[in-house]
């Protein structure tokens, strides 16, 4: 049985996968009627395909995964309304998921499950959680348990982000009084 | 200087402490060493020809005496007993093992250093010009917003795993000393007409294999939008930044495809979205900052400049130090100091030994408020002397080796550690530079050439900024034999330019000989006091290389 790193309110805990991913466009067709039952995670390219063709699918039990290259935001406003989105790293080195789910919190206020999939390590998962993301694959090679431990990293960060949008300079200043700030210049 | 207060601390104590479990994931093999390359990068750890280099962080150049001395102790205790000062104003130590890094770490945190993101596909150091600060011709004081977007990029999560690395530099004088027409961000901070702090924003700089200087994408924006609007920056180059090539992966190629008109269309857009956002700047958070960087109380020292008058009047050799390597202060009676880390054969330009540290540190309280700075030339500087201390300082420096009076001559070789150490060059910087200092010696005639900038890169990734040189030496691979291609016309600071190759490239032998003959060309050609770059302006590059080449086929 798969486990993931799901981060809930009581915390960051390791659960069993309830989705079945489907990488490859070319054969998630076939493999989605062998799964009729369970929530799998479609390509986006399918899943586009999916919408527009005749076939009825269940939004309720289907998530998408976002590949770094892929262009989504001209169909953002529909994504929202699925309980889960993926995003892929191709390789931890590749950044560009890190703005993906930034943009997908804030800009369009997805609020259903967040997943990075791909070369999801450790080192890399605290970032990950700052820019939204909710729950981690984390390479299948690599001990879940001790990836776990990568979110326990930090407990002081400079700049806000979609965890915590306030830097810590404007908390900081709570303990100051605050200033009138309108039209001031150093 | 900016000070640790409990937050910076304590975030600091748990990167040292995330980075010492990283190490032993590596030595115990849990880490691969694919894995464990982007986390050490982000810690200044490269793996070069002998051994590891940490590099240091200097935040914009500044020291305070305790640091130099701890730079000083981690030099003598776990490295060669010397330290490398670089062109981004930070230190590399190139001697390290991977087991001592972690405590390197903790000793530099008990000092409020680091080493973080001096390397990796992330925002690098901040940097800002030497005399930030005390510059007679300063506009506004940089420093402050330096550090506010210091800590802003300080492990920035959306922005960790940039397509490349990612340069700021922020510069507010009369004059650019701080290369920011060479940053992948530059910043021009000034005065607008009601007196309010504004930003010209460039984009797009960058040396390298395709130099570049940066656009100007965004006049007058207000300084307290700095953090939102680089952060719209860095979002589009994140997301469309190239990632298939490394050599395409910065930003100026970025905004070369879209053209600077569409790219700033497009940070706009995105800045739109952002602008009065909670990063936005408060009138807090800026005197919070600046109050670190309150002047020190300065003694009324209006009577020293007639005391070192009589002194440059009896000593020439005291005189000939005060016109090259002393500068103009805000303050009456005060000075700035270079302490010329570029004495020729003795030391590879940017190299001071743990003696040499201790004994700046010395003089840093001694005659000054405790400060030290780095410039981006590779030399140290004090920021606040007073006029009538200067001759005994000189004497000290001279003694310590540190007091060559070539600031901003040809033999202030800016000089990346080349072939000797990294293992990206194609060839050694180090003895080329120091052969040309050999050649010219002869300090009269190096002051009579004027302003002359000479830099060497041992490879195309520039470290020495070789394209920004009036005269600027390249290290090339040819058949695995080392060559040197010389370009002319190089230029840093407002009237920014880029060199042009002068023609086929030459062996490390011919180099002095070649240096010989540009420098003569100069000579036949001046018109009064010209500068070099002025000369060469008004007669372009065909008597330089008429010159150079003449001999060949004879």
């Amino acid at each position: 049985m798969k486990h993931i790193i799901r981060v809930l309110p009581a915390g960051a805990d390791i659960v069993v996968d309830e989705w079945l991913l489907l990488h490859d466009s070319e054969t998630a067709l076939s493999r989605l009627a062998e799964h009729a039952m369970q929530r799998v995670i479609l390509p986006l390219p399918l899943w586009r395909t999916l919408r527009d063709g005749t076939e009825s699918f269940d939004p309720s039990s289907t998530g998408v995964w976002i590949a770094s290259d892929d262009e989504y935001e001209d169909v953002a406003c529909e994504l929202l309304d699925l309980p889960l989105i993926a995003v892929d790293f191709p390789s931890f080195r590749d950044g560009r998921g890190y703005s993906v789910a930034y943009l997908l919190r804030t800009r369009y206020g997805f609020r259903g499950e967040l997943r990075a999939i791909g070369d999801v390590l450790r080192d890399q998962l605290f970032y990950m959680r700052r820019c939204g993301f909710d729950s981690f694959e984390v390479r299948a090679d690599k001990d879940i348990r001790d990836a776990l431990k990568g979110l326990a990293a930090y407990t002081i960060r400079y700049q806000g982000s979609v965890d915590d949008p306030v830097p810590l300079f404007r908390k900081r200043a709570e303990a100051a009084p605050s200033l009138p700030d309108e039209h001031w210049e150093p | 200087m900016y000070r640790y207060d409990q937050y910076d601390l304590e975030l600091l104590e748990q990167r040292t402490a995330q980075f010492r479990d990283q190490v032993a994931r590596r030595l115990s093999g849990a880490l691969s060493e694919e894995e464990f390359l982007p986390l050490r990068l982000q810690n200044g750890l490269y793996l070069q020809r002998h051994a590891y280099m940490l590099r240091v962080a200097i935040p914009y150049g500044t020291l305070s005496a305790n640091q130099l001395r701890v730079l000083a102790e981690i030099a003598e205790r776990w490295d060669r007993g010397y330290g490398h000062f670089t062109t981004r104003q930070n230190v590399q130590f190139n001697w390290i093992h991977l087991e001592d890094a972690p405590d390197i770490m903790d000793r530099l945190a008990e000092a409020e250093m680091h080493a973080i993101q001096t390397s990796g596909n992330v925002v690098r150091n901040i940097t800002t010009e030497q005399f930030a600060g005390v510059a007679a011709d300063e506009v506004m004081d940089p420093r402050p917003l330096a550090e506010i977007l210091r800590q802003w990029s300080t492990m920035n999560p959306e922005f960790a795993f940039l397509p490349r690395k990612f340069k700021i530099a922020i510069s507010s004088s009369a004059t650019d000393r701080a290369a920011v027409k060479a940053h992948d961000v530059g910043l021009y901070l000034y005065r607008g007409e009601q007196g309010e702090a504004l930003l010209k924003v460039l984009v797009g700089g960058g040396l390298g294999r395709t130099p570049m200087l940066g656009t100007v994408i965004r006049e007058a924006l207000p300084w307290r939008h700095l953090t939102t609007y680089v952060e719209a920056v860095l979002r589009v180059y994140n997301r469309h930044g190239r990632r298939d090539n490394k050599y395409k992966a910065r930003i100026k190629i970025l905004v070369q495809a879209l053209g600077a008109d569409a790219f700033s269309t497009e940070v706009e857009r995105e800045w739109e979205q952002i602008k009065d956002s909670p990063a936005t700047i408060t009138k807090a958070e800026y005197l919070r900052v600046a109050a670190h960087f309150a002047q020190p109380p300065y003694a009324d020292a209006e009577g020293d400049a007639a005391i070192v008058a009589a002194q440059r009047q009896a000593s020439p050799a005291f005189a000939r130090w005060c016109r090259r390597n002393v500068h103009a202060h805000q303050v009456a009676g005060y000075a700035c100091v270079t302490l010329s880390t570029k004495p020729g054969m003795a030391a590879p330009p940017g190299d001071v030994t743990s003696a040499q540290m201790r004994a700046v540190a010395d003089w840093a309280e001694q005659y000054g408020f405790g400060e030290i700075r780095v410039s981006h030339e590779q030399n140290l500087i004090l920021p606040d002397v007073r006029q009538r201390d200067l001759y005994a300082l000189w004497q000290e420096a001279e003694a310590a080796g540190l007091a060559t009076a070539n600031i901003g001559l040809l033999t202030d070789v800016i000089a990346c550690p080349g072939g000797d150490y990294c293992s990206l060059a194609n060839a050694r910087s180090i003895p080329v530079a120091q052969a040309i200092q050999a050649r010219f010696q002869n300090l009269d005639f190096l002051h009579d050439l004027g302003e002359l900038s000479l830099n060497i890169s041992g490879c195309v990734n520039a470290c020495g900024h070789h394209h920004l040189g009036n005269i600027g030496v390249l290290g090339v691979d040819k058949n695995g034999e080392e060559w040197y291609q010389v370009t002319l016309g190089g230029n840093q600071g407002l009237e920014a330019a880029i060199g042009k190759v002068i023609g086929r490239a030459f062996r490390a032998e011919e180099m002095p000989d070649v240096i010989d003959k540009i420098v003569a060309t100069f000579c036949t050609h001046r018109a009064g006091d010209e500068s070099f770059s002025e000369t060469y302006t008004r007669i372009g590059l065909a008597p330089f290389k008429e010159r150079v080449y003449a001999q060949e086929g004879v």
